[in-house]
């Protein structure tokens, strides 16, 4: 805040004007800085519409440094004459003094003095006039109280040429009285203060007005992935709906549990090695149930609880194979499996979300790994309708009209399940769809590359809302 | 999910009425179909390859179609309208049947104890006074394609091969020879080439070659004779040019060889169903008798009927409906499955017709009238099943911590499980052989190598993407790595780690120190040690020297913590000094 005697004195002065007045006037005729002027003129623009000042620049001429020392002790030539007594005064001890050099070349020239080369004890300077005018200091002077405009142009160039003049731009004020114009005023507050509370101080003062126009300061803080919010909410949905989470943490499967299990024939497209990631290490998988084994390849191969079987040549060579799991239904298959294990059947609901492989061809919407959700319910006498009632309700939590779409839906095989030991009424609905795919539609994304892996752009992650499915 | 294209005037035409777009579309909703694009050959043409192209192309309007996987008797013009027509109860499902010559011996093939090693399998019928028009002609060709990309995998499990019975002379032999030994003239070549010729032919063919690996390293090719020593085709490579069928072929000899004789069997009657109706009798189809090596004799197609007895509680329940006896069976009939109520007045006897080898069991059928009924007419139900639900201990604490990491100032990031070697290994010095990776045996790119061992590699290429953002960057994962494990039968098993990255000018090894700190607070361990957690310096080739130390907590080491050495920045194309933080967190279950 500008010291307030001045930001007084300066509205007396714009009350006095009718017009208005320059800043730089002002600063001169009070004898202050101008700097000062324009702080007053700041702080009173900040109170609102006191004033209105509009700035202005002007060009004028001023002395360097060398200028004023002219201006106040004469020009260099002129105190060389000056020093130089009648008896005159050896050469070398006048090119000793600050002036001594510029001096004697300009009085030289100015024939103000004669140097007599030949004189006994080395050259010695002599005066030739008595009186003298000294022009150079007279402008100096001229420019020093402000009337530079006398000179000619030429001899402003002149003495700019010698370093004694410069021309420099003035920024100034055009002041003039705005609509709440007053020559009393009261001084804002910018920021409450722990004081003024402890004293009560801010009753009595006025407080500067925010800006709301401006933006608030950017937070540093940490955020959590898009993708990751939106796995928390279905996570969230499942909980509500009562499903309990199945431990989908083994990326590495065998095809017995991925495929033959699911009573997915070896032949089947889905087990090629353009679909699938196979292991090489390690590439096989030992142990698994034997006496459960034996009736999926029985189931495959010749058929048996009520199907025809697919009669073909099961290998368990196939079964073997590691590979990257392509579903998390081999998850699924596992819990049936131990599910069927239990001395008395329980119905169940599970569900899981977490990542699967294909060795797909990749492009805008397909990338070699990405989340699976599925949901999973075994219970005895389950219907159709149970599985369109259930996929219904879960979907109306989604916000999700346009299911279908979006995600896969069945009830699984008897060849699935009777192996496995489940009593024959039960019944196992499930469905699964992709996590990828509703965050996509639900953010606008079209390109998975936005979305998940090493190359997305944090900017997202930071920009990213909170995700509510259902709005 | 196989797309068929057929003619949409020849289809209505077929069909006997038209329908707007619309009305198709839902009339194939209504039977587990998708009409999935309207179209023709010149958009196609000019979608694919530009307008110029185009020019000339037939506008004839194409509905393209997706048929449910296991559904072949519906890959053709042929087979689609009669099977809408069926179920729009226009007409009754045909019924086919095997009928021996009139006049003489059935046709014979052969099959000797050579084609064991390579292609075991053979099956042949004989579709007698066809007539073909030139729409019926291309379906019939159509098909043959449709089957071999489907249900013939490739032609790996069945190639077939059609020819006019009229050229060639019976009886016919199915064998396997060198390959130098085999020599003819293929279909559509001028001259004779030997087995070995045409495979270096084919190399460059754009649609065969895809088939050569199926007996390219065999010792002996299959190879099919007539009594003449006339080659009928090199299975499942080409058919010989000289008994190529054509528009007026009126006696068409079809064998179909294999590796899996069921499929064999599917084929021979998809195609004989298919396409005996434009016989002179309709839907009869001339048997043939295949001899086997040890003497036996079978006749084919097999066109087999088979009968399932359910009852209307049985769908009732599984649907979750409650219709009549009478009504369930018109349903079925309607989806070509043949069915009447038994004199109980429950039961249903269901015939299941060689075209529908994709019923194998009850449940099939009970998907049949789910669909025949309308899926949206069933009415919606809650399933009344009771659980509690539980999460996983793991997920719920990954959960948990993730919240308060990203309360702690770090970023979440979300990087691939699958990477390649270098990420793990070298691009951190370390050695691949110490790491316990598991190896991808099929990767199409080096990305997909390996599973990743670390998520440190991750956070890095993400850091390393992200360079242009205003640093500090505070990165964190929390994920699984997968490792090696003898004990597990699949012989590797994933780990829930937690790791955190900080990149800016300075190494800020007090940055990742103190998330350090926090995490074990969050985890109610106190510093110190026994029960406590502790750090002490260690050395790992990934860190800077003198700046890495292992974190121990009750008693356990449970990752490391350090500032990255100059060589790993520079590897992930980084410039600035990096601090990192890599925990185990499954020792806090």
């Amino acid at each position: 805040m500008a010291d307030t005697g001045l930001v007084e004195t300066l509205l007396q002065r714009v009350e006095k004007v009718d017009g208005g007045l320059d800043s730089q006037d002002v600063a001169t005729s009070l004898g202050v800085d101008h700097q000062a002027i324009v702080g007053a003129v700041k702080s009173l623009q900040a109170l609102g519409d006191v004033i209105s000042a509009e700035q202005r620049s002007s060009k004028h001429w001023e002395l360097t440094g060398e200028g004023c020392e002219i201006a106040e002790q004469g020009s260099h030539e002129a105190r060389v004459v000056s020093s130089i007594p009648e008896e005159g005064m050896p050469q070398s001890q006048l090119m000793k003094l600050a002036f001594g050099k510029v001096g004697f070349s300009k009085a030289m020239s100015n024939k103000w003095i004669r140097l007599d080369k030949g004189h006994e004890g080395g050259p010695r300077i002599f005066k030739t006039v008595e009186r003298l005018e000294d022009l150079v200091r007279d402008k100096l002077l001229l420019v020093q109280k402000g009337q530079a405009s006398q000179l000619e142009e030429k001899e402003k160039n002149e003495l700019k040429k010698r370093k004694l003049l410069s021309e420099v731009t003035v920024k100034s004020y055009w002041i003039t009285k705005g609509s709440c114009f007053s020559t009393t005023i009261t001084k804002q507050e910018t920021e409450l203060t722990p004081e003024m509370i402890a004293s009560g101080s801010w009753k009595e003062k006025k407080f500067k007005p925010y800006n709301f126009e401006a933006m608030g300061v950017a937070l540093d803080c940490g955020h959590l992935h898009p993708l990751m919010k939106v796995r928390t909410q279905f996570r969230q949905i499942f909980l509500e709906m009562g499903f309990t989470e199945m431990p989908t943490n083994n990326f590495i499967e065998s095809s017995f549990w991925n495929f033959d299990s699911l009573f997915q024939p070896q032949q089947h497209p889905a087990r090629d090695q353009h679909d699938t990631f196979f292991l090489s290490d390690p590439a096989q998988a030992h142990e698994f149930p034997q006496d459960y084994l034996e009736r999926v390849r029985k189931v495959h191969s010749e058929g048996g609880f009520g199907s025809q079987g697919y009669k073909y040549d099961w290998k368990i060579e196939e079964a073997q194979k590691n590979i990257l799991r392509t579903h998390t239904t081999a998850v699924s298959a596992r819990m049936l499996y131990k599910l069927a294990q239990q001395e008395k059947f329980t119905p169940v609901k599970y569900f899981s979300i977490d990542r699967v492989f294909r060795n797909e061809t990749l492009d805008a919407t397909h990338l070699a790994e990405f989340h699976q959700i599925e949901g999973v319910v075994a219970d005895f006498g389950l219907t159709l309708g149970d599985l369109m009632g259930i996929l219904h309700q879960f979907f109306n939590k989604l916000g999700l009209k346009k299911w279908v779409e979006v995600g896969n839906s069945g009830m699984f095989r008897p060849e699935m399940l009777l192996p496995m030991g489940l009593p024959e009424g039960v019944t196992v609905i499930a469905w699964g769809l992709s996590l990828e795919r509703p965050t996509m539609i639900k953010y606008g994304i079209n390109n998975i590359r936005e979305l998940v892996g090493h190359k997305v752009n944090l900017q997202m992650v930071y920009d990213s809302p909170v995700c509510r499915l259902d709005s | 999910m196989p797309t068929v294209s057929v003619k949409r005037d020849l289809l209505f035409h077929a069909l006997g009425r038209t329908y707007t777009d619309e009305e198709f579309d839902e009339l194939c909703f209504e039977f587990g179909l998708e009409l999935d694009e309207i179209t023709s050959e010149k958009d196609i043409i000019s979608r694919e390859q530009g307008d110029t192209k185009a020019e000339g192309a037939s506008d004839v309007i194409l509905y393209k179609i997706d048929v449910p996987a296991n559904r072949y008797d519906l890959l053709c013009l042929e087979g689609l309208v009669r099977g809408l027509q069926v179920f729009k109860q226009k007409m009754e499902a045909p019924r086919y049947r095997r009928v021996s010559p009139a006049s003489s011996e059935p046709q014979r093939l052969v099959i000797t104890e050579e084609t064991t090693a390579v292609r075991p399998h053979a099956v042949a019928a004989v579709l007698r006074n066809i007539t073909f028009t030139q729409e019926r002609y291309d379906s019939f060709i159509e098909l043959q394609e449709k089957l071999h990309q489907n249900v013939c995998r490739k032609r790996t499990l069945v190639a077939i091969g059609t020819h006019d019975l009229d050229t060639i002379s019976g009886p016919f032999t199915y064998t396997a020879k060198p390959p130098g030994d085999i020599r003819f003239k293929p279909l559509n070549q001028a001259k004779e080439y030997t087995a070995q010729e045409l495979m270096s032919l084919y190399k460059t063919d754009s649609h065969l070659r895809h088939y050569l690996h199926i007996i390219e390293d065999e010792a002996v090719y299959p190879v099919i004779y007539d009594s003449n020593g006339i080659v009928l085709s090199m299975p499942p490579i080409i058919n010989g040019d000289h008994s190529k069928i054509s528009l007026n072929t009126k006696n068409v000899f079809i064998e179909c060889t294999a590796t899996d004789l069921t499929k064999a069997k599917i084929v021979l009657d998809m195609m004989v169903t298919m396409f005996c109706e434009y016989c002179e009798e309709p839907f009869t189809v001339e048997e043939a008798e295949v001899v086997y090596p040890d003497g036996r004799t079978c006749q084919y197609p097999e066109l087999a009927y088979r009968k399932e007895t359910l009852s209307a509680d049985f769908i009732n329940r599984k649907v979750g409906i409650s219709e009549s006896t009478e009504h369930i069976a018109q349903l079925l009939t309607k989806m070509c499955l043949r069915s009447e109520v038994m004199s109980d007045g429950e039961q249903i006897e269901v015939e299941i017709p060689p075209t529908r080898s994709d019923v194998i069991h009850a449940c099939d059928i009970m998907e049949d009238a789910a669909m025949a009924y309308g899926f949206n007419n069933i009415p919606r139900t809650t399933p009344r099943t009771y659980t509690i639900a539980n999460q996983l201990p793991l997920n719920k604490l990954s959960e948990l911590l993730r919240q308060d990491l990203a309360a702690a100032g770090f970023t979440e990031a979300l990087t691939f499980a699958l990477c390649s070697q270098e990420d793990i290994a070298d691009k951190l010095l370390k050695n691949i052989s110490e790491t316990r990776a598991c190896r991808i045996s099929n990767p199409k790119t080096a990305e997909f190598q390996v599973a990743r061992t670390t998520l440190l590699s991750g956070l890095l290429k993400t850091v390393a993407a992200n360079r242009k953002m205003p640093l500090p960057l505070r990165l964190f994962e929390i994920s699984d790595v997968v490792l090696k494990d003898e004990s597990k039968d699949v012989g590797a098993r994933n780990n829930r780690r937690l790791c955190a990255v900080y990149y800016n000018k300075s190494p800020g090894f007090e940055v990742i120190h103190g998330l350090m700190d926090r995490v074990m607070q969050l985890l109610e361990i106190k510093p110190g040690q026994g029960n406590g957690y502790h750090i002490q310096a260690a050395d790992d080739s990934t860190f800077f020297p003198g700046r890495c130390a292992e974190i121990f907590a009750c008693g356990k080491s449970i990752g490391r913590l350090g500032v990255l050495h100059p060589d790993v920045i520079n590897r992930f194309e980084l410039t600035m000094p990096c601090s990192a933080l890599d925990i185990d967190i499954e020792h806090f279950l």
